[in-house]
């Protein structure tokens, strides 16, 4: 009995945790290699659409946003429909054309991605098409979550 | 004197915070992590026609859905309902002229999304969901004969993909809405 204990005693118990900050330090640099920091502060409320048949945007860097839905007044009170792209509120729905014309001649595959709100009126979405379709903008994405 | 005593202290730094440290950065960029993928039905707008009159389209080859603000459907001018517009679409594109009234073949099919000016952007999505389903069902299928596979897992820009592909290409058109 005394001989069986004693092998017991000899085994090394506990997980070696040398090892730790290594793996700790890999999460980390997962998680800041794919951290996008939210680059533009919202001046409309979108709720999305859902749809079924929607694809995945491949290529993150070609994509650039246009936001339609209504302001955000203070007080969560909301406004009429509006248009933002970037950081700032579209006064002159005839600027889009320029601004996406702008975008183009930088990145020439350019995908605009239309971010909208369920509740818009389309009269607003054909309207910004227009623009695009001016500034040569062709390719377009109708962002919407999936339906579960 | 002094500066002897300090010599033996030993110069590492103590290592056994790092792993504190490291469990910090990670916890913040956990919290700050949007994994937010981008996901969303694709289109290709039509350019700017530049004064040249686009090639004349036959009757039977065009389908028109008609959205009105209320999410009423018109298919042809017959009233219908969004859940059939999915079969709608798919027994139009894939006719192969057996139909005098439905396309010639998936290749000639076109089918054309007008709305209202204020037809919830919802609806209009719901619609543009629905014939797009039409067209993946139709290539479902058409890879599922040809390959036995399912169309989904064809890979993105192989061969077999381009093939099906141009068996029922997407041809959408957006009409721009009456005024109203």
């Amino acid at each position: 009995m005394s001989k069986f204990k004693k092998k017991q005693a000899n085994t090394k118990q506990g997980v070696p945790t040398s090892a730790m900050p290594d793996v700790v330090f890999m999460l980390l640099i997962f998680f800041m290699v794919t951290t996008v920091l939210r680059e533009v502060e919202l001046q409309v409320q979108i709720d999305y659409a859902v749809a079924e048949n929607i694809e995945k945007i491949e290529q993150k860097r070609l994509v650039s946003y246009i936001y339609i839905g209504p302001e955000r007044l203070g007080g969560g009170r909301l406004g009429d429909t509006r248009v933002q792209i970037d950081d700032a509120l579209v006064d002159d729905i005839n600027a889009i054309r320029n601004i996406m014309y702008d975008k183009l001649m930088e990145q020439p595959r350019l995908i605009v991605s239309l971010r909208v709100d369920r509740d818009s009126e389309f009269g607003v979405i054909t309207d910004v098409q227009q623009e695009l379709r001016q500034a040569g903008t062709l390719r377009i994405n109708y962002s919407t979550r999936r339906q579960i | 004197m002094l500066n002897r005593k300090r010599k033996r202290e030993s110069g590492d730094i103590d290592g056994s915070s790092l792993a504190d440290i490291a469990f910090l950065l990670l916890i913040f960029f956990l919290v700050v992590t949007t994994i937010d993928v981008d996901t969303g039905i694709g289109l290709v707008l039509p350019p700017i026609p530049d004064d040249i009159e686009p090639p004349p389209v036959r009757e039977r080859n065009l389908m028109n859905i008609l959205v009105n603000e209320r999410g009423m459907v018109l298919i042809n001018e017959q009233p219908a309902a969004i859940a059939t517009v999915r079969e709608r679409v798919k027994e139009f594109i894939d006719n192969n002229g057996v139909d005098p009234e439905m396309s010639e073949s998936p290749d000639d099919a076109i089918v054309s999304i007008k709305t209202d000016r204020r037809t919830p952007y919802n609806i209009y999505i719901d619609m543009l969901d629905e014939v797009m389903g039409a067209y993946e069902e139709l290539r479902h299928t058409a890879s599922m004969d040809r390959f036995g596979v399912p169309f989904s897992s064809l890979e993105q820009g192989s061969e077999r993909r381009a093939e099906i592909q141009e068996m029922y290409p997407k041809k959408i058109s957006i009409a721009e809405p009456d005024e109203g």
